[in-house]
């Protein structure tokens, strides 16, 4: 169940043309995740900062060891453990683990 | 966020091969990832998968899966497999390889194989062009695109795959982009669980070639591209779901049906050979 985006997780304004708020959103409780990176597999192809469905990835100024910038968590951001930055990078670099199982 | 060092996925990679050979932006080290997590979820014992590839920057998916894996000779990744599959039928057996290789160079082993129903796996990486050689057009490449073979636009007309393997005789077919993760990655679990020649086409960016000759942009370009263009449209007729140079992509399921395998059909022989061995 995907929880409504506020206008300060959404990355941009076109984001709320694809999610909306499911009717029995009240009823579930949203899991949240930590999210973990292995920094030195990064090449900031950014999939992960660009498909986060609520935005909580962004590229950060340090550099791996590969001259790639991997991604940080945005202040204030909270993971919801969906797991699609798993599924979509490529580099095997991120992964979530999830910090509650109230949900289901 | 925490820093790791390993990650859940590293059991079914060779991880001293790492980091991959892949472009960053590329589709591939993506589907790769869709392929590992359906074969997770599959259930089916890791000691009867084998994967199979052919020459390309796909084919080299195999050499990256810590499970039986074999990177064969260009185009012959389907007699490889359909070999492999006769003489161990117990194997559930995958292909993982790109356009260039399945469709131009091995292009008459895919329509046999799927005329005889042989019970493989095929997932088939299109990028639209030969990545790993250069760039140059083959026999996806849509009309009009750039590629180093075609610098004035390529005027050849295109294999439709999911049409190809449809009219072969392939018992499912699939088509998905890069993007679509979750349905792609389900769709691979149902394609390994299912009996026959299943055929699932992947849409790829290729950033290095065939984008920056088109300028399609960086791979994350083409990904918002496929976001924002693909339409989902199951069981429609795999004829109408061409592609163009920058069209809509039509993507589902288009095929999902049963019939007997090539080991199903084939008669049991050993009787007879065992009588001719005793009456000689």
């Amino acid at each position: 169940m995907c929880p409504t985006i506020t206008k300060s997780h959404a990355k941009d304004e076109t984001m709320e043309e694809y999610w909306r708020e499911p009717l029995d959103a009240a009823k579930h409780k949203s899991p949240t995740g930590i999210v973990n990176l292995i920094k030195d597999r990064c090449k900031s192809c950014e999939f992960c900062i660009e498909f986060c469905p609520h935005g909580i990835l962004e590229l950060s100024d340090e550099f791996n060891a590969k001259g790639y910038h991997p991604p940080r968590v945005v202040d204030g951001g909270s993971c919801i453990a969906c797991r699609l930055c798993e599924l979509i990078c490529p580099e095997f670099a991120i992964y979530i683990t999830e910090t509650n199982h109230d949900h289901d | 966020m925490i820093h790791s060092e390993v990650h859940p996925m590293d059991s079914l990679i060779r991880k001293d091969r790492m980091p991959h050979i892949w472009c960053s932006g590329c589709g591939l080290g993506t589907n790769f990832t869709c392929y590992l997590e359906a074969l997770k979820k599959s259930g089916i014992p890791l000691d009867k998968c084998v994967i199979v590839s052919g020459i390309g920057c796909a084919g080299r998916a195999p050499g990256y899966t810590n499970i039986d894996s074999y990177h064969t000779t260009h185009g012959r990744a389907i007699p490889f497999a359909t070999g492999l599959k006769l003489a161990n039928p117990e194997l559930s057996v995958t292909i993982f390889s790109g356009d260039g290789d399945l469709f131009a160079i091995g292009g008459n082993h895919f329509i046999h194989a799927a005329r005889r129903n042989i019970d493989i796996n095929i997932i088939c990486i299109n990028n639209f062009n030969y990545g790993m050689t250069g760039g140059q057009f083959g026999s996806t490449t849509p009309l009009g695109s750039k590629t180093t073979t075609s610098p004035y636009g390529n005027y050849e007309h295109p294999f439709n795959l999911v049409y190809v393997a449809a009219a072969s005789g392939a018992v499912y077919v699939a088509r998905w982009t890069t993007i679509h993760v979750r349905r792609l990655a389900s769709s691979i679990e149902e394609a390994l669980l299912k009996k026959g020649f299943t055929f699932i086409e992947i849409i790829s960016p290729c950033p290095t070639n065939f984008g920056r000759r088109n300028k399609l942009g960086e791979g994350l370009d083409e990904l918002k591209y496929y976001r924002n263009h693909s339409i989902i449209k199951h069981f429609i007729d795999p004829k109408e779901a061409d592609l163009t140079l920058n069209g809509e992509i039509i993507v589902g399921k288009f095929v999902d049906i049963d019939k007997p395998t090539f080991l199903d059909n084939q008669p049991d022989l050993s009787q007879k050979q065992d009588n001719k061995v005793t009456k000689t």
